[in-house]
This record gives structure tokens, sequence and C-alpha cells, in this order.
């Protein structure tokens, strides 16, 4: 769609170093190329790897993410499926069981709702159900499109259903290093692992070493240093968030501290415990609904086992509890971005 | 077929230029199956689109300005701005809403059957959907339950050899199961030249008439070709997946044009009735472009309308 180049090639900010140990050969490459670099050294250092879904070997391959990929590894191995979510979740389960390491893509998180039985009923119990005999390493991806007018069943934000499951590990990076690095860490994982990409950071260029790497699931990170007010930023929103800061350090002079969780499930709790131990203040901003959602979530967390550290109510930045409306002006009005973090920040300053 | 054709024609034409900000998928070469069905449905018969649904939405009497404005994500669309191109509605013609999930019409449209068997209602329930659909589980499932209990509803499948870039052929084996699988008496089944609308007609007839007269569900494969691409228009088509020469071959047999030169050799329509209807539709389109161009757009102020009924 024309307009739906909704972000310009970019530079990702530029984050705490500390957080981003690019090293002496990191280039700058987009996300989807990050993506795709990873895939593509998976397929080639673990012959269980298999990329599968409809339209990997598209010529617009996933978004730039799954591009090439079965010129370079083979169509055995990266192959283009029928539309049948439901079967195929179920096939991808069977295979990580027959001895396989599966990478199922999807364009869009809406289509994942058709794998939910499998996904949540089957790959979530396995290991638990049968008493740790067998295991389901299979990695689901999917991207979450928005802001091009595709409506209330093509750019759901869900992460707030599939946190909810025990047995499933969830992944939402930010940064272009943690593209590649969390891919690799999904698949070596010997668990199922939801990767859920925001369509927004797939243009933005960020430092990515050419050597296979892993980031470790479960660990967060400071991106931002502030002793005013901790903001939780998921995906995308870690930018916008990250822009706010900056902005209210200059304006007001309100340091936020921005913490990126990468993963959701399992949540680097002692991360976000110990920056709200040091700034007493919590705004949580989600790309996903507000009511019991993973926003929800962290701030029940943080309620629960930081209860004491808390000097103000906690802020939730959400979309609205509604469908995304497909017109543009109302999309505009839908979706939460920099200047609704501001506010987030400014309430729990001074709340 | 003709009104379908030039609706779709303007909206390429005029894509790039932006206005339109919502993601369609055009229905260019797939006209005839639309105009024959629907040409033997009653108003309150219900047909279930989608994605690709202009051609539906417009076939079974919605409402071309309300279309248009819809495109424009305007107050005044079908959908009133929150479904754009995906999601016409128009309950007055038994149009009830579409799905941009793949195959997620297919098990609505057979429910809505349902509830008309219930009701003793003298209505049949259409559902098109594409040889993508045909994948999902839904389509077998809800087949499964229409023969079960014999609901009144025609389940039309555009077999345009494509979804997105993957040709039918790499995702199904050769003929649909129902072809081969399923006792006659419980399915009617048809696999017909999807680009000549009388014998979508005929077919359609057929299967209606077995649904009016409680027999229960049938299966009309249409062998037809998506002209351009997926989505959006021509240009922004991704190039390679498919072989130009057999585009080529698949415009050579237009639906509009093969159909209109049947009518124009047997006598059957004069040059001057056929331009009358040209001046005709393109006034309607002109109009309805105008409409939406000059509704308003919906505000901020709209956005927690119509969550619940109530
Ligand atoms: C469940 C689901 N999976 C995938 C998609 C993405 N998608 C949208 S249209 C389409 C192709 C559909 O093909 P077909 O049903 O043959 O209809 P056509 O577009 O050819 O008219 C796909 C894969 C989707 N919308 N829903």
């Amino acid at each position: 769609m024309p307009w739906s180049r909704i972000k310009p090639d970019t530079n990702e900010p530029d984050f705490l170093s500390d957080a981003m140990p690019g090293g002496p050969d990191g280039r700058r490459i987009t996300y989807a190329e990050a993506v795709n670099e990873a895939l593509s050294q998976a397929l080639a250092l673990d012959p269980r790897v298999f990329v599968m879904g409809q339209g990997v070997d598209d010529p617009s391959g996933m978004f730039g993410a799954t591009r090439g990929l079965h010129l370079r590894h083979g169509r055995e191995r990266v192959f283009d499926t029928p539309l049948a979510e439901t079967a195929l979740s179920g096939v991808a389960v069977g295979a990580a069981l027959g001895g396989m390491r599966p990478v199922y893509f999807h364009n869009r998180p809406d289509f994942l709702l058709l794998a939910m039985d499998q996904l949540v009923n089957h790959a979530a119990k396995w290991h638990y159900m049968f008493g740790g005999a067998a295991c389901v390493p299979l990695v689901f991806w999917a991207c979450i499109g928005r802001g091009w007018g595709s409506a209330a069943q093509h750019s759901q934000a869900l992460q707030g259903l599939f946190n909810h499951v025990p047995g499933l590990k969830l992944v939402m990076p930010a940064t272009c290093f943690d593209a590649k690095g969390l891919m690799l860490a999904a698949i070596a994982d010997d668990n199922p692992v939801l990767i859920i990409d925001h369509r927004m950071n797939f243009r933005q260029r960020g430092i990515v070493p050419e050597t296979p790497y892993t980031v470790p699931l479960g660990r967060g990170v400071v991106r931002r240093r502030g002793r005013d007010v901790t903001v939780v930023a998921v995906s995308h929103l870690l930018a916008e968030a990250f822009a706010a800061a900056q902005e209210l350090a200059a304006e007001e002079g309100v340091e936020a501290e921005i913490i990126d969780p990468r993963t959701l499930r399992p949540l680097d709790e002692e991360l976000i415990l110990a920056s709200v131990a040091r700034t007493g203040r919590l705004v949580v901003a989600d790309t996903g609904w507000k009511t019991g959602g993973v926003a929800a979530e962290i701030a029940a967390m943080v309620a629960e086992k930081g209860f004491d550290s808390l000097r103000a109510p906690v802020v939730r930045v959400c979309n609205p509890d509604l469908p995304t409306p497909s017109g543009y002006t109302l999309e505009r009005a839908y979706y939460v971005g920099k200047d609704e973090i501001k506010a987030g920040i400014l309430k729990a300053a001074r709340g | 077929m003709l009104r379908i054709r030039r609706v779709q024609e303007r909206i390429e034409s005029e894509y790039m230029g932006d206005e339109m900000k919502t993601p369609v998928h055009l229905y260019i070469g797939q006209e005839a199956i639309a105009s024959g069905v629907c040409a033997v449905l009653r108003d309150e018969d219900a047909v279930n689109g989608n994605h690709r649904g202009h051609g539906h939405y417009l076939a079974k009497g919605g409402d071309l300005k309300a279309m248009i404005a819809e495109l424009f994500c305007r107050s005044t669309g079908c959908s009133k701005g929150f479904g754009g191109s995906m999601h016409l509605v128009d309950t007055a013609h038994g149009n009830m809403g579409t799905s941009a999930i793949v195959g997620g019409g297919i098990p609505i449209g057979t429910g809505q059957a349902l509830a008309f068997q219930m009701r003793r209602l003298d209505r049949v329930s259409v559902v098109f959907f594409g040889d993508g659909a045909a994948d999902e589980g839904t389509f077998y499932e809800s087949v499964n339950f229409a023969m079960l209990k014999r609901l009144p509803v025609v389940y039309v499948m555009e077999n345009n050899g494509w979804a997105v870039c993957s040709s039918t052929a790499s995702r199904q084996c050769a003929e649909n199961v129902f072809h081969r699988g399923a006792d006659p008496e419980l399915l009617f089944t048809a696999r017909i030249d999807g680009n000549d609308p009388e014998l979508v007609r005929a077919a359609a007839e057929k299967a209606v008439a077995r649904a009016r007269a409680g027999l229960g569900p049938s299966f009309i494969e249409c062998a037809t070709y998506r002209i351009l691409g997926h989505a959006g228009c021509l240009q922004q088509d991704p190039k390679g997946y498919r072989d130009p020469a057999e585009v080529e071959a698949w415009r050579e047999r237009c639906p509009v044009r093969t159909y209109r030169d049947r009518l124009l050799e047997g006598g059957l329509l004069d040059p001057s009735a056929l331009d009358r209807m040209e001046a005709e539709i393109a006034a309607e389109i002109d109009a309805a472009f105008a409409f939406a161009r000059t509704s308003p757009l919906p505000t901020a102020d709209d956005l927690h309308t119509n969550l619940f009924r109530g």
C-alpha cells in the first residue's frame, strides 16, 4: 500500500552502549536483515532447523525476514505452506517431537489464533504433561502490521493472550541486535517460543554483529538510566519511550529510566523490581490492550513484589480496549506513542 | 459484470493517489462469478464474501456510494470508516459482513444457513471464498456440518489459481476432495468455467433450488483468474511469481469482454445500449467518488462507539 511505508529508514536511538554490545564487527543493518541473517545462520549451523509458512518464499519474503532463504538453503528446508494454520501448527509440533527445530512464520498475529489450539492445548503442555519425557523445540513468529488501514483483524497486538499461557515463552524484540540474538536463542531453546515482531521496527537500522550470537531469553536490559521514574516499554514503544524520556529530561528535568524487557515470559522481574526500588515509580507501555494484558501483568507483579518501593500509582500506557478501527483519522486517535508515554511519565512522577 | 469491472478499474487507477488508505483486493477477472450467482438470489438471501469482496457486495445489491466512501475511510462509508475495503456490509441486501481471516467466513455463512433452517425461512446462504480458503480446516468442518444438517447453503469456491504468491497446485493435490468424496445426495458438486456467467448462473440456479427445496448444501468450484496482483494495484504486485504468459492467456479469456462480444454477436445487445450502459456506469462511479471525497472523516470522538450494542 503506498501509505504503508509507515516509517522511513531510521537509525536506532543511541541506547546505552552496555545494552548493545555491538562489538568490533558490528555493522548497521535493518531489523529485517538482522532476522534474515539469524535464520540463515541457524539453517547453516543446525540441520534440524527448517523454516515454514505461507509466503516464506514469496518475493516479499515476510517483509524481508525470510527473503532468499529458500534459494540459499533449499526448498526442502524453507517452504511455503497451504493456508492451514491449525493443522500445520500441529505438524510443526510433531516435527519438533520428531527431532527437528521448526520455525513457523505467520505474517500477522491474527492468524496465530487459528494455531491457538496446537500452540496452547498441545505445544505448551507437552513437556509438562508427560513428566518431562518429551519436549517441543519450535519457534512461532508473527509480525504486527499496524498503521495501514488494515482494521480489526489484521493488526492485533495479541501478546496478552499468549502471555497468559504457561509453557510458552514469549519474546518481543525492540532492536536490530536483539532481533537477531533473540531469534537464535529461541531456535536453540528446547521449548515452544513465540516471537512477536512489530512492523514499525522493520526498517530501522542498528548495529548487528555478523557472527552468530544469542541474547538470553528471560533477560531484560536498561536502555536509559534515570532516577525519577521507571518505564517498561515493550517492542516498538521502546523507541517511543526513549524519545519521550529524552524530551522530558530537557523540558521538565524528569529523568526516566527505560527498561526493555525483551522477553515477556519469562519476565526479568529482578531488573524491573530493582529499578522501581530506585525510582519508586512505574510506567508500563505496551502496544497491546490494557485490560488483562501484558501491562496489567507487569503492574501486578510490581504491586505484588515491590509494593514497598512504590511511591505513586502505577501508570499503564496502552491502546484503548477496542478493536483497531480502519480509517486513518481513527487509527491516529487509537494508537499510543511518545506523547502518551510522556504524559504517563509526568503523571507517575507527580503522582 | 460491467459495473463491477468499471468500479474496480477506477479504484485501480486512483489507488496510487493515496486517498484510499485501505488495502484493496481487486476482483478484475472474476466478475462472472459474483454476477452469475447473485443473479439467482433474492434480497433476503445472504451472501458471505471475503477480502476480495467488492464484486460480491455490488452483485448482491450493495450501495456503491457507501462502498467507495468506505474505501476513503469516511464516516458515510458502509462500515462508517471502521472496516475498510475488506469489511463491507449492507444488511438490507444480505451482505452481513466479511472476514479478513481467510476461511473465517465459511462457517459464518454456514451458520446463517442454520438460522434460516431453524427459523423455517425460505432463504439461502451463499459463501464465496478462494482456493486458498479451501486449504483451511473451517471449510471441511463446515461442509461436513452442512451435509449433516442439510443446510440451505451454497459454497462457491473462486479458484483463481493463486493465494498471494502461492499457486493452487503448490498447496493442493489435484481436485478438491469433495468432488470425489461426497455422496451426491448430500452434496451437489460442480466444477465449471467461472469466466462464463451463463454457466455460473446455471450451476447456481441448480444449487439454490436444491437449497430452497431443503435438500442441502452444494459446492461449486469456479475456475477463474486474478488478473491483477493480490492486493493494492498492479504497480504494487511483486514481480516474478507468475508467468506473464499465463496472465496473458487469461486476459484473452476476460469474462467481461468475451460475454460482451457474445451478446453483441448474438444480437442480444445492441452497441448503442452498451454505450448507454457505459455512460450510466461512468456517471454513477463519478458520483460515488465525489460523494466519498466530500464526505466527512470520522474523528477521535467516534472511536469508542459501537463496541457493544445497547
Ligand atoms: C487465516 C489467514 N491466513 C493467512 C492470511 C493472509 N492472506 C490473506 S489473503 C490470502 C490468500 C487467499 O487466497 P484465496 O482464498 O485463494 O483468495 P484470493 O486472494 O486468491 O482471492 C492470504 C494467505 C489470512 N488473511 N488469513
